[in-house]
């Protein structure tokens, strides 16, 4: 592990040197990690840590690896010194993100008895990494799981496929698969390989080579029988990291998997029972039952941290909302989280830590599905917990992480904000009227800061039910003097005529400049942009995400439907009463849409005012300075 | 005479004090009360055509003035104006023929062919007019069209008053006005049965597994939607709530109790859901000579979405909702404030609001429109008692309805 870590830590940001091999030192094929996770978000977002852990937590068939090294080395003819070979094997993959380095990848799995994979550590691990794989575990899992069998032109179909592929779990599986199979293959044909690999790898003399060629000889003999227990255990790997993670976007329409996690949830949810069939896949639960439930438990739940558990309870509630307000609280309960932990014996700092992170944010998952904000912020937290460096002591250590995780709310969120409010304010001008929609945090310190700086411009606020987040932002806006209209969202292209700005804000901005937002932003762009009234999006980059979204079904959250049916402060309004269990009726209460780039004149972030075509220029740049903070 | 007086007085207040809600309850209010106008209405003799238009004008400015936003009123007595300047012609029609043919009978083919051949006989060229006002349209009649035909009514009857003995007079007067109220029967069962002959056409649009949009609540797009879901059609309506006024809730509601699969959504998840419908079927509240339609607040918005996502928007409207005026500035002009009370609660927001008393400068107004406008090029499909239109095709069904003449009130 620690071997692994401390290249990781000399990373060169500057040097990038794909597909282009030199016999380099370890830190530079190191570099285009940070890239490879950026392309494959949904990966690297779960679990940051992953790429230290992961190849500890697939099981990586022995056999399979050791024919591997020796085929492959013959196949690139071109292995002269050793060492060269190992990158030379790895540097013909087209992309460079397969580039872990070898030594790592045959210390990992070949230095460590594979008994040590199983028991507490895999328990633990799977916990840790949640459901997806990390890159570099991916990465490693490939390599080793290449078939002895493997003809020239199928690896070169790998190679091409891999660098898309490899980073979710899908592909780990097949990988796993069709190495199973390939083994079973070898087996049968093994007198006419199992000589050539070994020569293979004879051929080359080196030490790390002849490595993996030591447990070929043996396991070339058993290789059928180790194909049956391999498959097994990575079958069960599997199965343990679906129960102990729940994907973050779990669909659950997939009935046995929504079984598997009700099973482990804290959070006891009733399944609501007039649903809308378009939004199977997303969880809905009858709202208020658990509340109740979960404040008996809180005793009883050991292994969560208080703190966290309070967050959990406020977001089920709906007391703190808002991306940058759950973000913040849930950074903060971390922190605690930091505070008040303690290695246990036997464990390592990292893991462990990663490991109770992990099941503190299924917990807060099922109290409310993550914003993207969120996951941003857990994977910087995961990242930073693993890049531990080993000799810290833990005091020192916690410390660190808590003013990493202090550093991450000052610089991602309170600093990015007064940077938008700087660049917002420059485009209010004397006269204006700005149109906002719902509540956002970004826009209302924007106007605040724009009144300060004694602009005169008008504000209307346009609200929508069930949440009418507008009233509280028209509240605090006019407390400060500030002259507003109030409508409702059905009025917008009645007072889009007298509009000169929409400033939005947003829950998250994907990359491909769909903005994520509370639902009814698109409606409201949409007129804007029907009427040529340009839309300003104020949102900080860290709720920017690699994900791409077309419309506002695939992914979305769905809120208490009896919020629609029940008129708050409107008694007179009663007719549906009754009739919401009529299985005719449903209601849909949708939490966020998804507004299409072409609505969106500009999104200002705290790396400036960008068209939402720049978005994915952001992301990939703020991923690489992310992931090396 | 005086109790026709009350009523309509009582009326206008009704219509001033927004107490009658809906186009189409309005409209029959509207036509009913003109029709006890006609019927208490003493016809003089001469002239009875222009008496009783000047006499529903009357009865019409006043109702129009009272409430200029609902269209319906001012399209309902135009229509009957419509009604008594056509009877009146075809009256006419009936008494030139008769006269023709005591005075020569045998020249009628050649009337009936071409009237233009006999530059002498003013009463022909008369009766041309006459009937090539009541014909459909052809080519021609285009040819034969006479330029006064629309002064033609006047001179005729009272050419035909001059010429007829007394008693056929009172026959001819009393024909007129049983005529009329004939007419405006007519116009009352018409209205009155709008939604079922929009709704017959429901099947050949709604298709199975279909996914329906709509928002507000129509009485007529409620009689659509279960004329397709008798048709055993099965197929899941969205409903937008249509806040502030909660009018999706009371259409959610009835549809529910027919047995429609109903999904109620918030008005703010309109463009969230508008790529999983197949249409968008609203109810208007007016339609515009150019096709324009005055709708429920928030059909722009679904209109728009519709567009985006090329979902057809197909608007329901009974005959009586078509108007032959073309629209200004319809969001502001034919546009109606309501209460901000069903917005913010006052009680709440009491330190704030701008109750015009002066203190100080308000801080805060409240919007609450009633309608939205939805422009014609938004517009995919009209479906009215007579047929689906097109948008463009709306000012020439328009011109079937009323007379030139009375388009201005």
């Amino acid at each position: 592990m620690e071997s692994r870590r401390n290249p990781r830590a000399v990373v060169d940001p500057k040097v990038r040197q794909v597909g282009f091999f030199t016999s380099s030192q370890p830190d530079s094929t190191y570099q285009p990690d940070p890239i490879a996770s950026e392309s494959h978000p949904v990966v690297s977002s779960i679990s940051p840590s992953g790429n230290s852990l992961s190849p500890v937590m697939i099981p990586p068939p022995r056999h399979n690896s050791s024919d591997t090294f020796p085929l492959r080395a013959a196949a690139a003819a071109s292995a002269v010194s050793p060492s060269s070979f190992s990158y030379s094997t790895r540097r013909d993959f087209p992309d460079g993100s397969m580039t872990a380095s070898p030594g790592r990848v045959s210390r990992a799995s070949f230095s460590k008895p594979s008994s040590s994979l199983p028991g507490v550590g895999m328990d633990s691990m799977a916990a840790a990494k949640s459901s997806s794989v990390p890159a570099s575990g991916l990465t490693t899992v490939s390599v080793v799981n290449m078939p002895p069998g493997l003809s020239e032109k199928e690896s070169d179909q790998k190679k091409n496929s891999k660098p898309l592929k490899e980073k979710t779990t899908k592909a780990e599986r097949r990988a796993l698969q069709e190495a199973q199979r390939a083994a079973k293959a070898a087996a049968k044909a093994e007198g006419g390989k199992a000589p050539l690999v070994s020569s293979g790898s004879v051929a080359s003399t080196n030490v790390k080579v002849t490595k993996p060629a030591k447990p070929s000889s043996q396991k070339n003999d058993v290789a059928a029988v180790a194909a049956g227990p391999s498959e097994k255990k990575g079958g069960q790997a599997e199965k343990d990291r679906k129960k102990d993670a729940p994907h973050p976007r779990m669909q659950y329409d997939d009935e046995s998997r929504v079984v598997k996690a009700k099973r482990r949830a804290v959070v006891k949810q009733t399944e609501a029972k007039n649903r809308v069939e378009l939004f199977r896949h997303l969880p809905q639960y009858e709202h208020g039952t658990q509340l109740p439930d979960l404040e008996t438990k809180f005793f009883q739940l050991d292994p969560m941290h208080p703190a966290v558990y309070k967050v959990g309870l406020q977001y089920l509630s709906g007391d703190i909302s808002g991306g940058n307000a759950r973000c913040i609280a849930m950074l903060q309960a971390f922190q605690e989280v930091v505070k008040d932990y303690s290695t246990p014996s036997e464990k390592t700092l990292n893991r462990d830590m990663t490991a109770k992170i992990s099941s503190y944010v299924s917990f807060l998952i099922e109290c409310r599905p993550l914003s993207v904000s969120m996951g941003n912020a857990i994977r910087f937290v995961k990242n930073r917990i693993a890049k531990l460096p080993i000799t810290l002591s833990e005091s020192e250590a916690k410390a660190a992480l808590q003013s990493d995780i202090e550093r991450f709310i000052n610089e991602k969120i309170v600093m990015a904000d007064t940077v938008i409010v700087k660049h917002a304010v420059t485009k209010i001008r004397d006269g204006d009227v700005l149109l906002t929609y719902g509540s956002p945090t970004a826009v209302e310190m924007v106007l605040l800061h724009a009144h300060e700086l004694k602009k005169k411009f008008r504000v209307l606020v346009v609200d929508s039910r069930p949440k009418l987040e507008g009233q509280l932002l028209l509240r605090r806006l006019i407390k400060r003097g500030i002259n507003c209209t109030y409508t409702h969202i059905n009025a917008v292209s009645y007072i889009m005529h007298e509009v000169t700005k929409v400033f939005l804000g947003a829950s998250s901005v994907l990359s491909n400049g769909t903005v994520y937002s509370r639902v009814g932003t698109a409606s409201v762009a949409m007129v804007a942009s029907a009427f040529r009234v340009p839309v300003l999006v104020c949102c900080e980059a860290y709720k920017f995400h690699e994900r791409v979204q077309l419309d506002s079904i695939c992914s979305n959250e769905l809120g208490d439907p009896n919020a629609i049916s029940k008129v708050r402060g409107r008694e007179d309004i009663n007719y549906l009463d009754g009739l919401t269990n009529n299985a005719n009726l449903q209601f849909l209460n949708l939490m966020y849409d998804a507004t299409p780039s072409d609505y969106i004149s500009m999104i200002i972030t705290d790396y400036g005012m960008v068209p939402p075509t720049s978005v994915p220029v952001i992301v990939r740049e703020y991923q690489k300075e992310h992931s090396l903070v | 005479m005086p109790d026709v007086q009350s009523m309509v007085l009582e009326f206008v207040n009704k219509l001033r004090k927004r107490k009658i809600e809906g186009s189409q309850a309005t409209a029959r209010c509207t036509v009913e009360l003109l029709r006890s106008v006609i019927s208490h209405h003493r016809v003089p003799h001469a002239n009875q055509a222009s008496a009783l238009i000047d006499a529903v004008k009357a009865v019409g400015a006043q109702l129009v003035a009272a409430n200029p936003v609902e269209l319906a009123v001012g399209n309902v007595v135009r229509r009957v104006l419509h009604i008594i300047r056509e009877e009146d012609l075809s009256l006419a029609t009936a008494a030139v023929a008769g006269f023709d043919l005591l005075d020569a009978s045998d020249d009628d083919e050649d009337v009936n062919g071409k009237g233009i051949g006999y530059p002498g006989m003013s009463a022909a060229v008369v009766a041309a007019a006459a009937r090539s006002t009541l014909r459909p349209p052809s080519l021609q009649t285009l040819l034969e069209g006479t330029p006064e035909s629309a002064t033609v009514p006047y001179t005729s009857s009272s050419g035909a008053d001059s010429e007829s003995k007394t008693a056929d007079k009172s026959s001819v007067t009393r024909k007129l006005k049983h005529d009329v109220i004939e007419g405006v029967n007519q116009l009352i069962h018409e209205i009155a049965g709008c939604h079922e002959q929009i709704a017959e056409q429901a099947i050949e649009h709604i298709h199975q597994n279909e996914v329906i949009l709509t928002l507000g609540s129509s009485r007529t797009v409620l009689e659509f939607l279960c004329a397709a879901k008798e048709k055993k059609r099965s197929f899941r309506v969205f409903v937008a709530e249509g806040a502030p006024r909660y009018q999706g809730h009371l259409l959610a509601k009835e549809l529910v109790a027919r047995g429609l699969q109903t999904t109620v959504i918030t008005d703010s998840a309109v463009f969230a859901m508008i790529s999983r419908v197949n249409m968008v079927i609203i109810g208007a509240h007016a339609v515009m000579a150019n096709g324009g339609v005055i709708g429920p607040v928030g059909v722009n918005m679904a209109a728009l979405a519709a567009k985006k996502h090329a979902v057809p928007f197909v608007v329901l409207a009974g005959s009586h909702k078509l108007c032959p005026l073309y629209p200004h500035n319809p969001e502001v002009l034919l546009n109606e404030l309501r209460s901000p009370s069903e917005l913010l609660d006052f009680g709440e927001f009491s330190d704030c609001l701008d109750f015009g008393s002066g203190s100080g400068s308000p801080l805060v107004q409240v919007v609450n429109p009633t309608f939205d406008y939805v422009p014609p090029s938004l517009v995919s499909l009209f479906i009215t008692d007579t047929g689906g239109h097109n948008p463009s095709y709306m000012y020439r069904l328009i011109a079937d309805y009323y007379s030139a003449d009375d388009l201005v009130m």
